[in-house]
């Protein structure tokens, strides 16, 4: 376990390094921000002047090096156009993000699983075909498209919900959250169904099949024949056994729930790092685009992380890191 | 029974009608972009500077067709060539109720030069001031280096911040609305970065009356997003219509438009100075002198476009065709030009006379993320430009790629905008027209290379001359012979719309800010 967990770091590590170049060179060759962020009027000399004061003259070696000396102690840079550190701008629209991502993923759990076992249990049913053309039209519909139906539909033609921004937040711990106030909820509706729709897909086509699937099992015709009640096998036995593929592809898909965030973001103007992150491309703000992606990557690693151990936990079959 | 009933009934009601005139009235705004900071000198942006204008003032005003107007200064004369006097506004306050003087002033301008990390700074437009004098606490000098008939107008760029509130405090200290106490109509309540800026209103304003209590500024990049917030009644005004949905929302009966021409030229500027152009060949791929060094070809360039056109059709009527760099009646503009009239006969005549009868290939570079319907002007410049011959690529990327590129001189034929923030020509002729040459700072945006000796020593003349009349009369030749060259191809003006709801009033500004103390509440 230990030497698995080293390893796993140590890789971890080499990733990010090897992350943060290939950032850090690619937005250094598509241009100086300054070229956009500067007044087109400006002067040579003030030109030359924010290059210097940004440290935008040095060659790249010595930007990236300075970068990772100072990364090391913790400081990711401050970004070209806020200049505030890009870590703590970043954080600061965290808990946005979250909020969006933990609500869109609650609702594609108690949305989508219930819905996805309905219809493998009634698979040869119009209720069943039905759930699956919702589940196709959730894989495939873009999610800006569905965003914009969605604000035209509920905000512009039925008025029942707010067009997008954050609205009331109270601190829960020192962190801004929406779901504590109606107008916050309100708020919160609209995103987070744009961007459950297609988590919500995904769950209903795996735990259909998997209800399918354990349905043919010898264990649901033992208790059949035992006389348990078809309530107690699904709702428990069958319930059991697809938990585990869907509760992992969701974990692993989290990540991706929190990438995914900009369009949604962008959509409903929800200040969370994903219209942060967009914007910061727009200028070339290289500090804020790098600081975003290593945090992303820190993330992702850390939920593979804990998924494989999790994982080893459930089934005693799977051993961390043992190939021998 | 009944009556008890009804007294009740009243006392609720009366309850009720209480409680709604005691609501403070709040006007929502959703505005395409969001500042960087609410340090007014950290960047010379417009998101920024028009932010600014809520919390703080400037000396000399810019009213909606950016003529000069009194702001914190009452009055500007020239004492002498050199010295300028600026009589200040009395009794003037800022939100932490100390009072507004000279020295405020003072310490602003010294400031500007030194905020650190800026990638945009104030500096150019103080910097030709030698000397800062205060006469007493409503009156300051500047002495220049040069005659300076510009510096109302520079001095008219930025706002003025409390030297009490702001000595020493960094741009955060600003973002935080610590250091952020000025004399403007709103003082800030607090900004949630990428949701909303919250203001309330100035009780001790020394301008205009101001009906609402609150103003909350949410940005909205979106422009689907944006319009959807107005028909949904979730904020009562937007900038910057996308004039797409002009046509159906002046059907919506609940929603108002204004419009107003800007500053902001779409021109064409064009590789005139070098023998080798990048994009350009013959008509079979082979290497060929630069053709557009040639005046006559660039001429014919601006022949072969159809202005109306591109105005009625790719802009949808929201844009006015362009003669020169700032519309007609800003100070400095030349009533002889007009906008190029469409002849594509004239133009292949121009193009035979100067060799290049069967024209030659070339490609236009353009941004397609920045101005309105960019990437479509680009291609239809492109189609004109090919039926006179001059078989025409279209290229464009986004503009974190393309300035830089057009920058370094990587194109031949280009598509760009220009906004005069001072509200007058000579900045265009200085920055786009005048020989490039960084250390005099002129040309600074001159991509195309365009130079003309007689128009350098007018433009030159001209910003040292302080009689207004002669230095009009000077900016108005160099004007006509940077334009009478085809120094740049100008387009057109685009044209901004503001929705609002119904009841709500905004004459609209030529520099497209949104400001909250023009816009008129019809209740």
């Amino acid at each position: 376990m230990l030497a698995f967990l080293i390893r796993r770091i140590s890789q971890s590590v080499m990733v990010l390094l090897v992350m943060s170049v290939l950032v850090f060179v690619g937005v250094f060759y598509i241009g100086n921000p300054i070229d956009i962020l500067i007044a087109p009027d400006a002067t040579p000399a003030e030109y030359a002047r924010a290059v210097k004061e940004l440290g935008l003259d040095k060659p790249m070696l010595d930007q990236y090096w300075i970068f990772l000396k100072d990364a090391v102690h913790g400081d990711l840079g401050n970004s070209f156009v806020y200049n505030e550190p890009a870590l703590k701008l970043i954080l600061q629209r965290m808990p946005a993000t979250m909020e969006l991502a933990v609500t869109a993923m609650l609702m594609a759990v108690f949305i989508g699983i219930p819905l996805g076992m309905l219809a493998g249990i009634k698979h040869d049913t119009m209720l069943g075909r039905s759930i699956m053309r919702f589940s196709i039209l959730g894989f495939s519909l873009p999610t800006f498209w569905v965003g914009l139906m969605f604000i035209i539909l509920f905000s512009v033609q039925l008025g029942w919900l707010p067009s997008g921004g954050r609205g009331t937040t109270v601190e829960l711990l020192g962190v801004p959250v929406s779901f504590l106030t109606w107008d916050g909820i309100q708020h919160l509706i609209l995103p987070a169904m744009n961007l459950a729709l297609f988590k919500t897909s995904l769950a209903i086509r795996l735990s259909r099949a998997g209800v399918q699937e354990n349905l043919q099992m010898d264990y649901v015709k033992f208790a059949k024949a035992k006389g348990l009640s078809n309530t107690r096998i699904i709702g428990l036995h069958v319930m059991k056994n697809i938990m585990i593929p869907v509760i992992t592809v969701l974990g692993m898909e989290f990540g991706g729930l929190i990438a995914f965030a900009v369009v949604t973001e962008t959509i409903f103007s929800w200040p969370g790092m994903g219209k942060l992150v967009i914007d910061s491309i727009g200028v070339l703000d290289r500090p804020v685009i790098v600081a975003y992606l290593l945090i992303t990557v820190t993330m992702f690693i850390i939920i593979n992380l804990l998924v494989d151990i999790i994982y080893s936990i459930l089934d005693p079959r799977v051993r961390l890191g043992d190939h021998n | 029974m009944r009556k008890k009933l009804l007294l009740t009934l009243a006392i609720v009601a009366c309850f009720a009608i209480g409680a709604t005139v005691a609501q403070a009235k709040t006007l929502t705004l959703g505005l395409k972009g969001e500042p960087t900071s609410l340090d007014p000198h950290f960047h010379n942006v417009s998101a920024n500077n028009m932010q600014a204008l809520y919390i703080f003032d400037k000396l000399i005003r810019q009213d909606n067709r950016q003529k000069l107007q009194p702001g914190l200064a009452v009055s500007w004369t020239p004492v002498s060539d050199k010295i300028w006097e600026f009589k200040l506004r009395k009794g003037v306050k800022f939100h932490d109720g100390s009072p507004f003087t000279a020295e405020d002033v003072k310490f602003t301008l010294e400031r500007i030069p030194n905020v650190p990390n800026s990638p945009s700074s104030f500096t150019g437009f103080v910097s030709t001031i030698k000397n800062i004098d205060i006469v007493d606490a409503n009156t300051i000098r500047f002495t220049t280096e040069q005659p300076s008939p510009l510096l109302p107008r520079q001095l008219a760029a930025f706002t003025i911040i409390s030297k009490k509130n702001a000595e020493g405090a960094s741009t955060a200290d600003f973002n935080s609305g610590k250091a952020a106490i000025g004399t403007g109509p709103y003082s800030l309540v607090k900004w949630d970065r990428g949701d909303k800026i919250t203001y309330k209103r100035n009780d001790a304003y020394w301008g205009e009356k101001l009906p609402w209590d609150e103003i909350v500024v949410r940005p909205i990049t979106n422009d689907g997003t944006r319009v959807a917030a107005l028909k949904s009644g979730d904020v009562d005004l937007i900038n910057f219509v996308p004039p797409a949905d002009v046509k159906h929302l002046e059907k919506d009966s609940k929603i108002h438009l204004s419009e107003s021409p800007s500053t902001r030229l779409i021109y064409l500027h064009l590789d005139s100075d070098r023998d080798d152009s990048p994009t350009v060949t013959g008509n079979n791929g082979e290497k060929i002198k630069n053709p557009l060094k040639d005046p006559r070809v660039r001429k014919a360039i601006s022949k072969a476009i159809n202005r109306k056109a591109i105005a009625a059709r790719i802009m949808d009527g929201l844009a006015v065709p362009a003669s020169q760099m700032v519309p007609d009646g800003y100070e400095g503009t030349s009533t002889r030009l007009m906008p190029e009239a469409y002849d594509p006969k004239g133009a292949k005549k121009l193009l035979a006379k100067a060799g290049y009868p069967d024209g030659f290939k070339i490609i236009i570079h353009g941004p397609n993320d920045r101005y309105v319907n960019d990437s479509d002007i680009a291609q239809a410049v492109a189609q004109m430009l090919t039926k006179i011959g001059i078989k025409t690529e279209v290229s464009t990327m986004p503009k974190s790629v393309y300035f830089g590129r057009a920058s370094k001189l990587e194109f031949s034929l280009m598509l760009l905008g220009w906004a005069t923030d001072t509200g007058e020509q000579s900045n265009c002729l200085a920055s786009l027209l005048h020989t490039y040459d960084a250390e005099k700072g002129f040309g600074s945006a001159n991509r195309g290379r365009y130079s003309n000796e007689l128009l350098d020593s007018t433009l030159e003349e001209a910003l040292v001359t302080v009689d207004n009349d002669k230095h009009n009369n000077l900016i108005i030749k160099a004007t006509e012979i940077g334009i009478g060259e085809t120094g740049i191809v100008p387009i057109h003006y685009q044209v901004n719309v503001w929705g609002m709801k119904k009841g709500l009033d905004y004459n609209g500004r030529t520099d497209g800010y949104t400001i909250p103390r023009e816009i008129v509440s019809g209740k």
